[in-house]
C-alpha cells in the first residue's frame, strides 16, 4: 500500500481478441504464450459488456481491469488488486483520448494499424516500467505529435489526404485550446 | 509518418480485414532494415521499417541473438539522422531490443550527446533510454547530468530523470541515494507530475528511514501538494505513519486524521476515494472516524461511472466484514445495485447486503437474490453461496428460507466449482445448525439422485453414512443410497456399498435388511464393490440378525485415519516385500506445513468435505534411516519427532553449522550439520562440545564425531543425551565446534600432515516444550473436540500484554505449542478485534491434544487470551497450560 501505483499492462485488441497494440510492465506473464492466453479470457470475459459510454471495471485473476471500447477497438488497462480503481482508469482515459487526438477522431482498427507508430509513441509516453508518466491525453498527443509530421519533408512531396490531414490536425488542435 | 505505410488499394475498403501488415514475415523485414545502412537515410521509410520491426515484436515474434545483434547494430547508424520522428522510434526500438552490456556501449556515446542536447524531447527520451539499459558503472559517468535533469526547468525532463531513479533505486541504490538534495527541490516544483514523481522517489529513498517519512509528511500535509496523483501518494505515507506510530500515541486523536478527512473534500474523485480507502483501513477505527468516509462512499454508489460504483461498493464490502453497522446505512443505495448491468458490483452488492442485513430483512433479500443468480456467471455464484452460508451461521433461526435457497439452486445448472460450494456450505449448516441436520441430509440426497460429479457422490455418501444413522428415522436414506448402487459408476458404488455398512453398523434395527441389500452387492461386476460388500458382510458378522455391533467394528469402520496419507504414500514405496508385513504404525504422523502453497491460495480455508491438507514428502524419513544406521542410537526405539533445521552461526561466516533435534522417547539427539567453508582448509575430527549446566535433567551418553571435513561438502556430528522416559523436558545448551585444522594447498588439493587443533563458538541451543509436540491435523475439529473427554478440559486466561497485532500473538502462541492449526483459523482477518484459534497435536506418550484458543484485543494493543485444552490425559492438558503460562 505505501508503494507508488503501478501499471502492470496496457492492451488495445480488436474486436475479435487479436492484439493491435500491447505493452507489459510487470513480469507475472512470463512468455509470449502466457501473455495471449491472459488476452483471449479477458477478451472474452469483457466482450460482451457495454463499455461504450463509460469505462467499465472488473476483477480478473486477482487484478483490476478497467476498460473502454469504441469502434472495433477495445482498451484495457490492468493493475494490482488493491489498486485505487480511479487512478487506472484516469491512465484508460488518457490512453483512448490521446489516441483519439492522434486519430483525429477516426478511432478504428484501420486507423490505428495504419498509425501504429503513433500508438506505440503513445503508450512509451503514458506510462514508463509500470509508473505512471503522463494521465493528460492533450500532452500526451501534443509529446506525440509534436514530430509525427515530417518537418524535413517538404509540403510538395506530401500527399493530397497528408496535407488534409495536417490541416485537420491543426484545426482540431486549434478548436480543443 | 502519418501515411499508411503499405500504399493504399482502391479496392480496399471491400475488403473486411484489411490491414498494413497483412502477410509480414519476420526475414523479410529484417532483410528491409538493410536501409538503416544506406549512406542517404531516408527518415520515413527508416520510420515504416522501425515500425515494422516494433510490430512484429508486439505480435510475439522473437529474435534470435544474431538477429536482433544485427538489428540493433543498423539502428545505432540512425542516429545520424536529424529527423525528431526518426530518433523517437530509434528510442523505443532500442528499449525493446534490451541490449547486452557490450551493445550498450555503442549507443552510450550517442545517447549521452542528446541527453545534453538542446531538445527537450531528445534530453527526456535519452535519459530514459539509457538508464533503462545501462549497469552501475556507466551510471556512475552519467550521474552529474541526471542529478542536472531531475532540477530542469522542463517538467518532461525532470520526470524521466525521476522516473528512471525509482527504476535505478532497485539495482544502484547508492547512487540513487545521492540525489535526494535534488529530489527534495523537485518536490516543490509546480509541475504537477514531477511532483508526483519526486515524491515517489523521495519515499522510496527514506522509506527504512522512519523519522524522515514522518518529517516529509508533516511538512508536506500542511502545505498543498498540486497533482492529485502525488496527493494520493500522501495520503498512502500519511496511513503509513499513522499505522507506525500507534504505538505510541494510545489516548486522544489519531494524529494526520484531520489531513485524511480534509481530502475527503478534495476536487478530484480519485484523491477523495483514496483517502476514504484509507481511513476505512486504519488499525481500530472508530465509527465516528468512518462515517465521514461512509458518507462519500454512498455518493458513489449513485454515481453514473461504473468504476466509482466499483471502487465504493468494493471498499464498503470491506468495510462490512469489521464494522457492519457503520455500512446499514447504505443499504438502500446498494440495494438498488443488486441490477446493476456490471455483474462484479452487483454480486460486491449483494455480499455486502448479506453481511449487514439484520434477521428481518433476510426474506426479502432471497427473493431479490433467486431472481439475480441466474444470470451470473459461476465465479459470482460461489462468492453469493458463501456470503449466504456465512449469514445463516450468523441467523440459525432463518436455516429454513437459506436451506431451500441452497437446495434450490443446487438443482439449476453450475459447473463443479460452483456445486462443491453449494454442498461445502450444506455440509457445513448441518455440522452447525443441529435443526437443519434432517432437511440439509434430504436436499442432499435428492442432490445425488441427479448428480454429475463423481467427487461430490462420494463425498455426500461419506458424509451420510457419518450423519444418517444418527437421525431420527435413519431408514429413509437407505433407499437414496441403494439406488445409486444401481445407477452408477463403479467409485460411486462403492462408496455406497460403504455407507450402506455404516448404516448396517450403528443402526442394529436396520442390520437384516442391508444384510439383505450388502448380499446383492456380492454380484456387481466391478471388484472394488465386491470386495467392500464381502468386507462388510464378514466384518459386521451375525448373519444378520438385530444384534449389537462391537466397539471394534465401529472403530474400523467409522475411526478416522491419523496418519496424512502423503506419509502413508511413501512409506508404501519405500516398503520392500518380506516375510515381515507393512506396519502401520511405523508410518511418521508429522504433518509437513507447506506455507507456500497456502499463501498462493489466501481464503481458500480447507471447509467442509475438504480433505486435509496434503504435506511434500517428509523429511522424517531419511532421518530415521540415517540415525537408525548409527549403532550408538540404534537402540533407542522408535523416533518421536525431528525439528527443523535451526541456525548455530550467522549467515557467511567460515564454518556454517545447523542442528537438527531428535526427540526419542528416552534419549535427545542432536545432529549438527557443519559445512566448511574455507578452501584453503581441511577439518578433522570435528565434535561439538556441548555444556549442558542449563539443562539439568540431561546427561550425555554419546557422541559421534565426523572424521574429516573438507571445503564446501557438508558433514554432520552428532551428540546424543539421555533425559527421563516420556517426560518433556526442557533445556539449554551452549555448544562449541572443537576440531583439528590442516592447510590445505589450494593448487594441488592436498592437506599438510600437521594439524592445529582449534575451537570455534557457536550459539546456544534450546530444547523447548514444542519439540515434544507433533503437528498431527484433525479433519474435523469439532467431532473431535466433542469426543475427547470432557473431564480432561482445561481451561484458564491469560494477559499476553502488548502486542504488534492479534495476527502476531496467534502466531507467537502457535509456535510456541508447536501444534498444527486446524480449518485455517491461524489466518486472523484484517482489522478483526478477536480471533479463535484451533489446534491439534500429539504430545510425547501418544497423547492426542486439541487446543481452543480465544483471542481479543483488550484495549488497543493488550491481547487476551483464552486457553482450552482436551486431550487423552489430565496431565498432558496441565502440561500444555504451564508450556503457556511459562512462556
Amino acid at each position: 500500500m505505501e508503494s507508488c501505483p503501478s501499471i502492470k499492462n496496457i492492451l488495445l485488441l480488436d474486436s475479435e481478441g487479436n492484439r493491435v497494440a500491447v505493452k507489459y510492465y510487470s513480469d507475472e506473464w512470463p512468455n509470449n504464450s502466457v501473455k495471449e492466453a491472459f488476452e483471449k479470457s479477458l477478451f472474452s470475459k469483457t466482450q460482451k459488456t457495454n463499455a461504450r459510454t463509460e469505462a467499465e471495471i472488473a476483477m480478473f485473476e486477482s487484478h483490476i481491469i478497467v476498460y473502454k471500447f469504441v469502434q472495433d477497438l477495445h482498451f484495457f488497462v490492468t493493475g494490482a488488486e488493491n489498486e485505487n480503481e480511479l487512478i487506472l482508469v484516469t491512465v484508460l482515459q488518457g490512453f483512448f483520448d490521446a489516441v483519439g487526438l492522434l486519430l483525429r477522431g477516426t478511432v478504428d482498427k484501420k486507423e490505428a494499424l495504419e498509425n501504429l507508430d503513433l500508438i506505440l509513441l503513445c503508450l512509451d509516453e503514458i506510462v514508463d516500467g509500470g509508473i505512471i508518466l503522463e494521465t493528460d491525453a492533450n500532452v500526451i498527443a501534443g509529446k506525440v505529435a509534436s514530430h509525427s509530421i515530417d518537418a524535413a519533408a517538404p509540403l510538395s512531396e506530401q500527399t493530397i489526404s497528408q496535407a488534409l490531414a495536417t490541416a485537420r490536425e491543426h484545426l482540431a488542435r486549434s478548436l480543443l485550446k | 509518418m502519418a501515411q499508411p505505410l503499405v500504399k493504399k488499394d482502391d479496392d480496399r475498403d471491400d475488403e473486411a480485414d484489411y490491414s498494413p501488415f497483412l502477410g509480414i514475415e519476420k526475414g523479410a523485414v529484417l532483410q528491409e532494415a538493410r536501409v538503416f545502412n544506406d549512406p542517404q537515410l531516408d527518415p520515413r521509410r527508416c520510420s515504416q521499417v522501425i515500425t515494422k520491426l516494433l510490430y512484429l515484436l508486439n505480435q510475439g515474434e522473437t529474435f534470435t541473438k544474431v538477429e536482433a545483434t544485427e538489428v540493433f547494430f543498423a539502428v545505432t547508424k540512425l542516429f545520424q539522422s536529424k529527423d525528431i520522428g526518426l530518433r523517437r522510434m530509434v528510442y523505443v526500438m532500442i528499449k525493446e531490443l534490451s541490449p547486452s552490456a557490450d551493445e550498450v556501449i555503442i549507443v552510450t556515446s550517442s545517447l549521452m550527446k542528446d541527453m545534453t542536447s538542446k531538445t527537450d524531447m531528445y534530453r527526456a527520451n535519452a535519459i530514459r533510454v539509457l538508464c533503462r539499459i545501462t549497469d552501475g558503472t556507466l551510471l556512475t559517468q552519467i550521474e552529474r547530468y541526471l542529478k542536472q535533469a531531475i532540477v530542469d526547468k522542463n517538467p518532461v525532463v525532470a520526470s524521466a530523470a525521476l522516473v528512471s531513479g525509482i527504476h535505478l533505486l532497485q539495482t544502484n541504490p547508492e547512487i540513487v541515494k545521492r540525489w535526494s538534495n535534488e529530489v527534495q527541490e523537485a518536490v516543490q516544483s509546480r509541475a504537477a507530475l514531477v511532483q508526483f514523481h519526486a515524491l515517489a522517489l523521495l519515499h522510496q529513498i527514506r522509506q527504512n528511514d522512519r523519522l524522515a517519512v514522518n518529517k516529509l509528511v508533516s511538512s508536506l500535509t500542511k502545505g498543498s501538494v498540486r497533482s492529485p496523483l502525488a496527493q494520493c501518494l500522501l495520503i498512502r505515507y500519511t496511513s503509513q505513519v499513522i499505522r507506525e506510530s500507534a504505538n505510541n500515541n494510545q489516548a486522544g486523536d489519531r494524529p494526520f486524521y484531520d489531513f485524511l478527512e480534509g481530502c475527503l473534500r478534495h476536487k478530484a474523485e480519485m484523491v477523495i476515494f483514496e483517502a476514504a480507502r484509507a481511513i476505512t483501513e486504519l488499525n481500530g477505527v472508530t465509527s465516528r472516524e468512518l462515517t465521514p468516509a461512509i458518507t462519500v462512499l454512498q455518493l458513489f454508489l449513485s454515481s453514473s461511472k461504473p468504476v466509482l460504483r466499483f471502487a465504493a461498493v468494493r471498499t464498503l464490502n470491506k468495510v462490512a466484514m469489521t464494522h457492519p453497522m457503520a455500512v446499514t446505512n447504505c443499504n438502500i443505495d446498494m440495494e438498488s445495485l443488486i441490477t446493476d448491468q456490471n455483474r462484479s458490483i452487483a454480486t460486491l452488492a449483494i455480499t455486502t447486503l448479506l453481511k449487514t442485513g439484520n434477521e428481518s430483512s433476510v426474506d426479502r433479500l432471497m427473493k431479490q437474490i433467486t431472481n439475480f443468480m441466474s444470470d451470473i456467471a459461476d465465479e459470482f455464484k460461489i462468492v453469493v453461496v458463501e456470503a449466504i452460508r456465512s449469514l445463516c451461521l450468523k441467523f440459525p433461526l432463518k436455516h429454513r428460507s437459506l436451506m431451500n435457497f441452497l437446495s434450490n439452486i443446487l438443482r439449476e445448472e453450475g459447473g463443479f466449482e460452483y456445486k462443491k460450494a453449494i454442498v461445502d456450505s450444506i455440509v457445513i449448516l448441518i455440522r452447525d445448525i443441529p435443526e437443519a441436520k434432517e432437511s440439509g441430509l434430504l436436499h442432499l440426497c435428492e442432490f445425488i439422485e441427479d448428480c454429475e460429479f463423481t467427487y461430490l457422490s462420494t463425498q455426500i455418501l461419506h458424509f451420510l453414512g457419518i450423519e444418517g444413522p444418527k437421525t431420527s428415522d435413519p431408514s429413509k436414506y437407505i433407499r437414496y443410497i441403494y439406488n445409486r448402487v444401481h445407477l452408477e459408476n463403479a467409485t460411486v458404488r462403492a462408496g455406497a456399498v460403504s455407507t450402506l455398512a455404516k448404516f448396517g453398523a450403528m443402526v442394529d434395527t436396520l442390520k437384516p435388511r442391508v444384510f439383505v441389500l450388502l448380499r446383492r452387492c456380492l454380484f456387481d461386476n466391478d471388484d472394488e464393490v465386491r470386495d467392500r460388500a464381502t468386507l462388510y458382510l464378514n466384518t459386521l458378522g451375525g448373519d444378520g440378525a438385530v444384534v449389537e455391533t462391537g466397539e471394534d467394528v465401529k472403530e474400523f469402520l467409522f475411526g478416522s485415519l491419523d496418519i496424512p496419507l502423503v506419509n502413508l504414500e511413501n512409506s508404501l514405496k519405500n516398503y520392500e516385500p518380506s516375510e515381515e508385513a507393512f506396519d502401520i504404525n511405523s508410518v511418521p504422523k508429522e504433518v509437513k506445513t507447506q506455507p507456500l502453497a497456502e499463501k498462493k491460495a489466501p481464503g481458500k480455508k480447507p471447509t467442509g468435505l475438504g480433505a486435509p491438507p496434503a504435506g511434500p514428502p517428509s523429511t522424517v524419513d531419511a532421518y530415521e534411516k540415517l540415525l537408525s544406521s548409527i549403532p550408538e542410537f540404534a537402540n533407542f526405539g522408535k523416533l518421536f519427532k525431528s525439528s527443523a533445521p535451526v541456525e548455530l552461526t550467522e549467515a557467511e561466516t567460515e564454518y556454517a553449522v545447523n542442528v537438527v533435534k531428535h526427540i526419542f522417547d528416552g534419549h535427545v539427539v542432536f545432529q549438527y550439520n557443519c559445512t566448511n567453508t574455507i578452501p584453503e582448509q581441511l577439518l578433522e575430527n570435528v565434535t561439538v562440545i556441548v555444556d549442558a549446566s542449563e539443562a539439568e535433567e540431561f546427561a550425555e551418553v554419546a557422541s559421534k564425531p565426523l572424521r574429516s571435513l573438507p571445503y564446501d561438502s557438508p558433514g554432520q556430528t552428532f551428540v546424543a543425551f539421555e533425559k527421563p522416559e516420556g517426560v518433556p523436558a526442557i533445556g539449554k545448551f551452549s555448544n562449541m565446534l572443537r576440531f583439528i585444522v590442516k592447510e590445505v594447498d589450494p593448487s594441488t588439493g592436498e592437506a599438510e600432515d600437521d594439524g592445529v587443533e582449534d575451537e570455534y563458538q557457536l550459539e546456544e541451543l534450546e530444547v523447548v516444550a514444542a519439540d515434544y509436540m507433533l503437528k498431527v491435523g484433525v479433519s474435523n475439529f469439532r467431532n473431535a473436540w466433542e469426543t475427547m473427554d470432557a473431564d480432561c478440559e482445561r481451561v484458564d486466561e491469560y494477559g499476553l500484554g502488548p502486542r504488534e497485532s492479534l495476527a502476531e500473538a496467534v502466531n507467537a502462541v502457535i509456535n510456541l505449542l508447536g501444534m498444527q492449526p486446524c480449518e485455517g483459523t491461524e489466518v486472523v482477518p484484517n482489522n478483526s478485534r478477536s480471533h479463535t484459534c484451533l489446534l491439534s497435536g500429539v504430545y510425547i506418550g501418544n497423547v492426542k491434544v486439541l487446543v481452543r484458543l480465544q483471542f481479543g484485543l483488550d484495549g488497543p494493543k493488550d491481547v487476551a487470551m483464552k486457553l482450552a485444552v482436551r486431550s487423552e490425559d489430565e496431565a498432558v492438558s496441565d502440561a500444555i497450560h504451564e508450556i503457556v503460562a511459562s512462556g
